[in-house]
């Protein structure tokens, strides 16, 4: 049993850059959700169109890395008034339905084969980073490896956290910000009771409208950090299982907090890798029972072997997601009377 | 509780899992037709293929062969076309031989296309607007519209009567698939290793058929498992709806990795039935399973309008629907009522999901499924069963028919999009009743 690999694994991935993504992701619902209660099933659409947009940018009309996360931001944006425009009006469950469906349609248009000169299809777009990478100040000869006690890191990831946890204590210093300003009371004074808002003459429109471009361009930073950091854009990453992670990443953390995003991030990446990584040593290991060693019993009784030891982690995210919204719906952090689970 | 449940799936499953791992051999097929004069396929008999390194082999009078190759891996087959009858000849001449990709257990389908010389060649573009397409892809359209129908129903009434959007509901299409697909190969017991050499229907498979009963009774056990343990709990809890979608999200991920994990991630096919020649009816082609398929689920949609209209659950059904409060204060039992739905609503699930399995089974089709069937009821109006079957015919309609002027690929987007504009429009659907929805 080799501990240690499994602690690197766990800390390292905890604050790694997947953390970041979904921090970043899990930011922007919490603005959607937590703070104005829509009920968005469709993040990962957002995260698609900010990828995209800095993809295609590079790709298809050849222009330089920058322009292209400008172009990401205002595909997003483009997006809020697509999705926003026809869906906003409606009841909460309709908007879930509407806004899942809306993130699926961008995942299938862009691998599409018509899209080819211009997504890449399915094999999307690949290396088209390395503006970004050429700037990493963690670029040394030799061995492009770092490691601080349990925290092991590549250089390139270490500059893409380096930049991503910038970001992200940027965004949480906005939205902390806005949230306590006349304008986040006016959200959370939406979501508490919609039709009091608008008796007080409040657009409750415009606002939603403004907080799901907020909420989607910070989602749409996350699809830039999320290619950026495998240096490829793959249509079938942007799949409707990651909406569903995010909300588990936010509600672990607990809705309407402003740190909860980071922590269920950080909780989150760490549990699921540390696991996978648990049981992939468990199986491994010459560990003895009954005469024969653990792994041959999974293997026997659970059919558990290597290859399908990363199903047992998305089973268990399943579980979670259940276990939390049945017992304790509000998270570590956050507050059961903050929680916009009324049916709206 | 969920625990538990979860604890008796997950142990009935792997027990099954050294099952699925081994089977019998992979092939390469397929099968040789042409138009005559009238326009009809016809199978071509005689012609020798051969993969090269492997062997040979030859069409029979339906026009199938079938050469076995060892292990996965590339191979080239190629067609010898001195050997096809007069006035047939290759489609593209080019395409004599092929290079296919055979992965192990799977048996992999080689075309080729062949031309009647006398018959008018057919411009296959992709934008043609023909006849024969229009009334082929009607067909094709009302098929998957009454298959999506089958799962609709079930979310739609579960809606209905629940106020919950049920995203599970997909999973129950799957289950349903599953279940069948293990009568049908390994019977009641096969999948145990030391009960395999027991006569069907324990040790082996059953017909197809039956198994698809079996299949629909386990959808709608779990249906009913499903709101006996979870969701009747968490109603009476007074868990909120929104609480509850989200853990019916959960649970639809828990499920699906419960299949994958214990059923692979390739595709499989029903022993029975598997390859058939197709009919040719007036201009479309269409094969018995899937008529067969088509007249079994008409009557079973139209057994569900009759159940509602006539009987007594189904008159309390609609009053549940209608208004909650008022149906429990006038003597109704609504969690017995709701316990029926769920129940119902499984099993026809299964059973959607047993004829959509008819081209394929695989451990994530329903969660594939699961924005149309969401399409289908949206447009039909939520919590209503004519208006599931009226969107989800719908639908089915129009993403085939739209792939007269698009890509293939995008059909189940133009649902999506279909879907979005209705709630635009009309966001209680085709038949809901006009009500604060926005």
């Amino acid at each position: 049993m080799n501990w240690e690999s499994i602690l690197t694994q766990t800390f390292s991935q905890g604050f790694g850059t997947q953390a970041v993504v979904f921090a970043l992701a899990a930011i922007g619902l919490n603005i959607h959700f937590g703070y104005t209660g829509l009920l968005n099933f469709g993040q990962v659409g957002y995260m698609a169109a900010g990828a995209y947009g800095l993809g295609m940018t590079v790709y298809w009309l050849d222009q330089s890395f920058w322009l292209g996360i400008v172009m990401g931001i205002i595909y997003c944006l483009v997006l809020t008034l697509v999705l926003g425009i026809p869906t906003l009006r409606l009841r909460a469950d309709y908007l879930g339905i509407a806004t899942i469906a809306a993130s699926e349609s961008i995942r299938l248009f862009v691998r599409s084969r018509g899209q080819r000169t211009r997504t890449g299809a399915s094999e999307g777009i690949n290396d088209f980073a390395d503006p970004f990478f050429d700037l990493n100040i963690f670029n040394k000869p030799g061995s492009q490896s770092y490691r601080f006690f349990y925290w092991e890191y590549r250089a390139g990831d270490l500059w893409v956290m380096l930049i991503g946890w910038t970001v992200v204590a940027l965004c949480l210093l906005i939205t902390w910000q806005l949230m306590r300003s006349p304008w986040g009371r006016v959200l959370k004074a939406i979501r508490e009771d919609e039709d009091a808002a608008r008796a007080l003459g409040k657009n409750a429109y415009a606002y939603k409208l403004q907080a799901l471009a907020l909420g989607g361009v910070i989602g749409g930073l996350a699809g830039m950090f999320q290619v950026i950091r495998t240096q490829s854009v793959q249509p079938d990453t942007f799949n409707p299982t990651i909406t569903f992670m995010i909300w588990a990443v936010l509600i672990i953390g607990g809705v309407a907090r402003i740190w909860s995003p980071v922590v269920g991030a950080m909780i989150f990446w760490a549990a699921i890798s540390g696991l996978e990584a648990f049981l992939r040593e468990l199986i491994r290991s010459d560990w003895e029972l009954f005469g024969d060693t653990i792994g041959v019993h999974a293997e026997r009784f659970l059919n558990l072997t290597v290859q399908n030891v990363s199903q047992v982690k998305f089973m268990v995210f399943g579980m979670t997601l259940m276990l939390l919204m049945r017992f304790r719906p509000q998270g570590i952090f956050g507050s059961r009377e903050e929680m916009a689970l009324d049916d709206r | 509780m969920i625990v538990g449940a979860i604890v008796v799936i997950f142990a009935f499953f792997s027990l099954t899992a050294e099952v699925f791992a081994q089977d019998a051999g992979q092939s390469i097929i397929g099968q040789l037709r042409a138009d005559d004069a009238d326009g009809n396929k016809q199978p071509v008999v005689g012609v020798t293929l051969t993969v090269d390194g492997v062997g040979d082999g030859v069409s029979d009078e339906e026009g199938k062969w079938e050469i076995p190759v060892d292990s996965a891996g590339t191979y080239t087959i190629s067609i010898d076309p001195s050997t096809l009858p007069e006035g047939i000849s290759l489609k593209d001449a080019d395409r004599a031989s092929l290079d296919v990709l055979v992965e192990a257990n799977k048996d992999k389908r080689a075309l080729f296309s062949l031309v009647s010389g006398d018959a008018p060649v057919e411009e296959k573009t992709s934008g043609g607007v023909s006849t024969r397409r229009v009334a082929q892809l009607t067909v094709e359209g009302l098929k998957q519209g009454l298959y999506l129908a089958m799962a609709a129903i079930g979310l739609s009434l579960i809606f209905g009567t629940t106020g919950l959007v049920n995203f599970a509901h997909a999973e129950l299409v799957t289950w349903g698939q599953l279940c069948t697909f293990l009568f049908n190969a390994y019977g009641f017991a096969g999948f145990i290793g030391w009960l395999a050499p027991l006569p069907p229907p324990f040790g082996d498979g059953v017909n197809l058929i039956v198994a698809a009963i079996f299949g629909m009774v386990g959808g709608a056990l779990m249906g009913y498992f499903l709101d006996r343990f979870m969701f009747r709990r968490f109603r009476k809890r007074g868990l909120s709806l929104i609480a509850q979608m989200v853990i019916t999200i959960g649970l639809s991920i828990f499920m699906r990795y419960i299949f994958v994990y214990n059923f692979g991630g390739s595709p499989r096919s029903f022993k029975d039935y598997s390859a058939q020649t197709a009919w040719t009816i007036w201009k479309v082609d269409i094969t018995p399973k899937d008529f067969a398929a088509m007249v079994i689920s008409l009557a079973a949609l139209l057994a569900v309008g009759f159940l509602l209209n006539f009987t007594r659950i189904g008159k309390a059904m609609r009053a549940v629907a209608d208004n909650r409060d008022l149906a429990e204060s006038s003597g109704i039992d609504v969690n017995r009522v709701i316990s029926v739905v769920w129940l119902a609503g499984g099993a026809l699930a299964a059973l959607g999901g047993v004829f959509f399995g008819l081209d394929q089974i695989k451990w994530d089709f329903g969660f594939r499924i699961l924005l149309l069937i969401f399409a289908a009821v949206t447009l039909g109006g939520l919590g209503t069963a004519y208006g599931a079957l009226i969107g989800a015919l719908v639908t089915g309609l129009v993403i085939n028919l739209a792939t007269l002027w698009i890509d293939v690929e995008l059909k189940n987007m133009i649902a999506m999009l279909v879907m979005v504009l209705i709630l635009m429009f009309r966001p209680q659907g085709i038949l809901g009743q006009p009500e604060r929805i926005g």
